[in-house]
């Protein structure tokens, strides 16, 4: 019964506090407003890129064809080749028979279709394309697989799509790091501000520890403080970020720029970086008046 | 039965000064003690001791037979709980009114409202303050401030009454209207109470057990000591 009257309390002061203290309370929640919506920009950001990346790795694949001569056993080893480098940088393979190929070619177009009939032998290649697991090691399989008697060709397209990628890759690498020192900042900022409401407070809490109260009931209600602190400032960048990027998404119909950068859907992306500003200005807001108070206590 | 007993207790500071040397002396329960001595004496270094704001460098200080000076610091409100304190500055809340200020200290320890509400009421009746509960402390003169400091201080029955120069931002007559209420105190509840001091008069009109520092050390304790007496020592 205690522990919760003690916690009410905290509660009901905290309350009163973040309102009694207008001025500074204002301060904290804009201070974090205007981190957490940085934070939601670069974090919105780098998961895009990250999609984006992965995007293009799919579309990154290497063609294979295999000599006219090779054997239906050699295609079978050639699977197994392939089959045994998943374990490395292989992810997934297709094959294409040239009879395959010409049924294709034969339904693209009428004059494919008569060209090959006149012919008595198919001309065409088994093919294989294999996707890659790691765009940045693509050169490397090429070589591997190259290196095979009756490989005819091994190509990929060493074009704007593998630098895209290397790009897109730094860039993600670049943003994540973004979105760490942003955080840092955040908590380094709210802490802060935090730090003066309960510097402006002191005196209450030399007085609650020359009265006896104990070290958690001193520190609950500015714990509760912090966390409403940290969540009344969450607020905004939680609706910016949701409204925002929905507009966005709406703007650009889902890819930016051109249909290579197809933007992450909103739902239930955004909710979730929502949901982790709200965590993340909590759990900061808790964390600035924990330390701060633990200035003013003789632990 | 003694209450405090402070035993070869030493005090220095981090920046080299002797606040109390070799500090030897015990209190029984119900009694009034003056500390007097000049500034820097040691008086509020004892004081602060006492309520273990401040840990002795060497020696024991126990306080209901509780050597406080091992007293984890985390336990600290344990003991602070059966002292209460009166400050020369008082160390009222300005955005309280003067019940919210004395009911503070039963909220801060986790009593509930309606064992708190007679509490209060009866600590501001004690200092003649109950009519002024509603007003805000920049609302009260210096003097009813110190009351409302007291009543605060007295408000969950303490065993001892530690004051650290009450009277020393208030006039003599006011001073005086303070005292009356410690000795009333002391007197009808059997507080034990320790008054740190400079105030010659009081002392003097007192005739209590006065206590002596001088550069930390104790220079002399008399049973009804006054001031006259140790300037002539």
């Amino acid at each position: 019964m205690k522990a919760i009257r003690i916690i009410t309390r905290g509660i009901r002061d905290a309350l009163k506090s973040v309102i009694r203290n207008f001025s500074l309370s204002t301060a904290a929640i804009t201070c974090s407003s205007i981190t957490l919506i940085l934070v939601a920009v670069a974090m919105t950001i780098s998961y895009n890129i990250n999609n984006i990346t992965k995007d293009l790795e799919k579309e990154l694949s290497i063609v294979v064809y295999m000599k006219d001569t090779t054997t239906e056993e050699q295609i079978n080893e050639f699977k197994n080749k392939l089959e045994t480098m998943k374990s490395e940088n292989v992810e997934d393979y297709t094959f294409k028979s040239k009879e395959e190929w010409k049924l294709e070619m034969k339904n693209y177009s009428d004059t494919f279709s008569t060209a090959l009939d006149y012919l008595d032998t198919n001309p065409l290649l088994n093919s294989f394309t294999v996707i890659v697991k790691d765009a940045n090691h693509l050169k490397d399989t090429t070589e591997e697989i190259k290196k095979i008697d009756y490989v005819e060709s091994a190509d990929y397209g060493e074009g704007m799509a593998e630098n895209l990628v290397k790009a897109f890759d730094v860039i993600g690498k670049i943003t994540i790091l973004l979105v760490v020192a942003l955080v840092l900042i955040t908590a380094f900022l709210i802490g802060n501000t935090i730090k003066l409401t309960i510097f402006s407070r002191r005196n209450e809490i030399e007085i609650m520890r020359l009265v006896g109260a104990s070290n958690i009931s001193i520190r609950l209600p500015f714990l509760f403080e912090g966390l409403f602190l940290g969540i009344l400032g969450s607020i905004i960048p939680v609706l910016v970020t949701i409204y925002g990027y929905v507009l966005l998404y709406d703007h650009f119909n889902g890819y930016l720029f051109t249909h290579i950068i197809r933007l992450t859907e909103p739902f239930n992306f955004i909710l979730y970086v929502a949901l982790l500003l709200l965590v993340l200005g909590a759990v900061i807001g808790m964390l600035g008046s924990y330390r701060a108070v633990r200035k003013y206590l003789k632990i | 039965m003694k209450l405090i007993e402070v035993k070869n207790c030493y005090k220095v500071y981090n920046n080299g000064v002797t606040a109390i040397a070799d500090l030897n002396l015990s209190i029984e329960k119900g009694e009034f003690v003056f500390v007097i001595g000049a500034s820097g004496s040691g008086k509020s270094t004892l004081i602060k001791l006492l309520y273990r704001e401040e840990k002795p460098t060497n020696g024991s200080v126990y306080i209901g037979g509780i050597n406080v000076a091992k007293l984890r610091n985390s336990k600290v409100y344990k003991l602070r709980r059966k002292i209460g304190n009166v400050f020369q500055d008082f160390k009222l809340l300005p955005k309280l009114t003067v019940y919210e200020n004395v009911a503070f200290a039963l909220e801060s320890i986790g009593l509930h409202n309606n064992e708190i509400r007679p509490k209060v009421i009866k600590a501001l009746d004690s200092v003649g303050l109950k009519e002024k509960m509603r007003s805000f402390p920049n609302q009260l003169s210096g003097g009813e401030q110190q009351r409302v400091c007291i009543a605060r201080a007295i408000v969950n029955d303490p065993k001892l009454l530690i004051c650290d120069e009450p009277t020393g931002n208030l006039d003599p007559d006011i001073s005086k209207e303070i005292v009356l209420i410690l000795d009333k105190i002391n007197k009808e509840a059997g507080t034990t109470i320790i008054m740190a001091t400079h105030d010659k008069e009081i002392v003097n009109r007192m005739k209590k057990r006065v206590i002596h520092l001088e550069n930390g050390v104790l220079v002399s304790d008399d049973k009804k000591g006054s001031y006259k007496q140790h300037e002539s020592n």
